[in-house]
């Protein structure tokens, strides 16, 4: 990993109730903002990032030197305009880009935790989050916006604090994770976990890295993101750089060169502990039994403005699940807007240049804003 | 805006909650939130039509009525409005006791197949009529279920609902429609507007 210079990071001293039964405190939460605070601290959006996504939400992303993950969507005059909006976004605690987690040393024993590190869940992470707003002494967000874990993280928000935002966008997530979501989690847990190098975790003591492991939980994950259709229009069978099949296991296809590269340029940049402790958040979240099985119950009590987007081609998070969620809203009279937006890039679409999307929610964001 | 919208509008007391389904591009979602100071909600089948309606601030919903009215609770609105649809829903009547399970009343405008012009459209051509109001040949219509405004009063009689106020639309002219000039208006309006309630 490399060090981390540029990092804002905020030292949490208030102790921090886990899921697990642990308690933490005086723990870093690393974060970035984008845009402005205007006078009356009512301009700002705390967006929460996905399961491989982290602070560096738009521009160049300082330590990786790539695009921030959300760059389509997030700038001056984009979908969250930031000549308007304040962005603020953290990474997760559990990460690994500055926020407390697995790669950080146990001040108890000064070893790296590892898999001691205790088991997060989304609730913790927005728990942690939401001090943000006081160390930006902001009353209430204008609003909570992410895609896939980022938002189910905000769902657990504005049930959390269903004070603390005038309006609230997930896309692309669900409610809690199918038995397909947690079976695909799995698979990429056991292919770092079946690499040597992972050590049972304590990989970085003995300086060395399940790269091997972690590319391959990266190349499975990659697949669920995109489309039948998508990948076929792509790739089709179309050969890597070779005219003819080389009868052997050497990358003949274009879509096994995509992968691997995918799963290389992944270890670069994330820690496979992370992605075990974030994965395993994602599968324990369940709204939906947090509320003795009625999803309406767990906004009661949010006068916010909701908008929900799924996308035609995510068989991760289908439309079905996203809809499960404006069905439970409209239960109880909340005020929901929903939209399935037509694409064939599948999961990742709110991630890329997908323009009704983003112009949608631009005009969702912008008009309510106008209208607060 | 068109002469409907202004008599849905009339036809809607201030500060409601109202239901549009099949809301469109909004048209009569704003006019209903300005004029009337009305919680407005719309349904609309069409991804274009909801990002149109997202971009005027109006909170829709993507979906189909025959499916999607099942998730409002008993009486979450005080209005449902129907703008001619009800001609194209596979189930009129299921479709019917939906609105007035959800909504204390209904709103529902139906194009008339008992106006003069698509009677004598059959009569002379004998062919399926085509008017300004029913541009669509018979093969590529979404209208499976036409009827007049005659057989909307029976259907209410039938399927046993109370017909709160009706209305008949002809060249912009708005009328009463009551049991002495039924038949004059079954053939003379265009459009006829029903405010029910269960």
């Amino acid at each position: 990993m490399n060090i981390k210079e540029n990092i804002k990071t905020l030292v949490i001293k208030k102790p921090l109730k886990l899921d697990c039964g642990k308690t933490i405190n005086n723990f870093p939460l690393a974060y970035e903002t984008y845009g402005s605070l205007n006078k009356n601290k009512d301009n700002a959006i705390l967006v929460f990032h996905a399961l491989t996504g982290d602070q560096f939400v738009t521009g160049i992303n300082p330590v990786t030197k790539k695009d921030g993950w959300w760059s389509y969507a997030v700038g001056p005059n984009k979908s969250i305009d930031t000549n308007k909006y304040f962005v603020i976004c953290a990474n997760v605690i559990g990460g690994c880009m500055g926020s407390f987690g697995p790669s950080h040393k146990n001040p108890d024993t000064n070893k790296i935790y590892g898999t001691d590190f205790p088991v997060i869940t989304i609730n913790d992470m927005v728990n942690a989050q939401v001090n943000l707003l006081d160390h930006f002494e902001i009353k209430k967000l204008f609003s909570v916006v992410g895609g896939s874990m980022g938002g189910m993280q905000v769902l657990q928000f504005i049930s959390n604090y269903p004070d603390k935002a005038n309006t609230v966008v997930p896309i692309a997530c669900t409610s809690n994770h199918s038995a397909q979501n947690i079976a695909f989690n799995e698979l990429g847990r056991q292919a770092i976990a079946s690499d040597h190098n992972w050590s049972d975790g304590k990989y970085l003591s003995n300086n060395t890295l399940p790269d091997k492991g972690l590319s391959v939980a990266r190349m499975a994950a990659h697949i669920t993101y995109l489309s039948k259709k998508g990948l076929q229009e792509k790739f089709g069978r179309k050969l890597q750089e070779r005219d003819a099949l080389k009868f052997g296991f050497d990358a003949d296809f274009q879509i096994e060169s995509y992968l691997r590269y995918q799963g290389s340029v992944f270890v670069d940049r994330f820690d496979a502990n992370s992605y075990l402790y974030i994965t395993r958040a994602m599968d324990y979240f369940d709204l939906v039994k947090q509320f003795d099985g009625n999803l309406s119950n767990a906004f009661k009590k949010t006068k916010a403005k909701f908008f929900i987007i799924s996308f035609t081609s995510d068989w991760l998070y289908p439309t079905q699940e996203n809809k499960d969620i404006v069905i439970a809203l409209n239960a109880i009279g909340a005020d929901v807007g929903f939209v399935e937006i037509k694409s064939d890039k599948g999961h990742d679409s709110f991630l890329l240049d997908v323009p009704d999307f983003l112009k949608t929610l631009k005009n969702f964001l912008d008009k309510s804003y106008s209208e607060r | 805006m068109k002469t409907e919208y202004k008599i849905i509008v009339d036809l809607i007391e201030e500060k409601t909650r109202v239901l549009d389904v099949g809301c469109d591009d909004g048209t009569l979602m704003e006019s209903l939130k300005k004029d009337k100071n009305v919680d407005a909600r719309g349904i609309e089948i069409s991804k274009d039509k909801v990002q149109t309606c997202v971009s005027k601030g109006l909170t829709v919903i993507e979906g189909n009525a025959e499916l999607d009215l099942k998730q409002f609770p008993n009486d979450s609105f005080d209005y449902v409005v129907l703008g001619q649809t009800l001609q194209a829903f596979v189930n009129p009547e299921i479709v019917i006791k939906e609105l007035l399970r959800v909504g204390k009343k209904a709103i529902i405008t139906i194009p008339n197949f008992g106006h003069w012009k698509v009677r004598l459209n059959l009569l002379i051509k004998g062919t399926m009529p085509i008017t300004e109001s029913l541009p669509n040949d018979w093969y590529n219509t979404p209208n499976i279920h036409m009827c007049t405004i005659k057989d909307f009063v029976k259907f209410s009689k039938i399927i046993n609902f109370k017909i709160f106020k009706s209305l008949a639309l002809t060249n912009k002219n708005i009328s009463n429609i009551n049991n002495s000039n039924l038949f004059y208006k079954n053939l003379f309006a265009e459009l006829g507007i029903f405010l029910i309630e269960k």
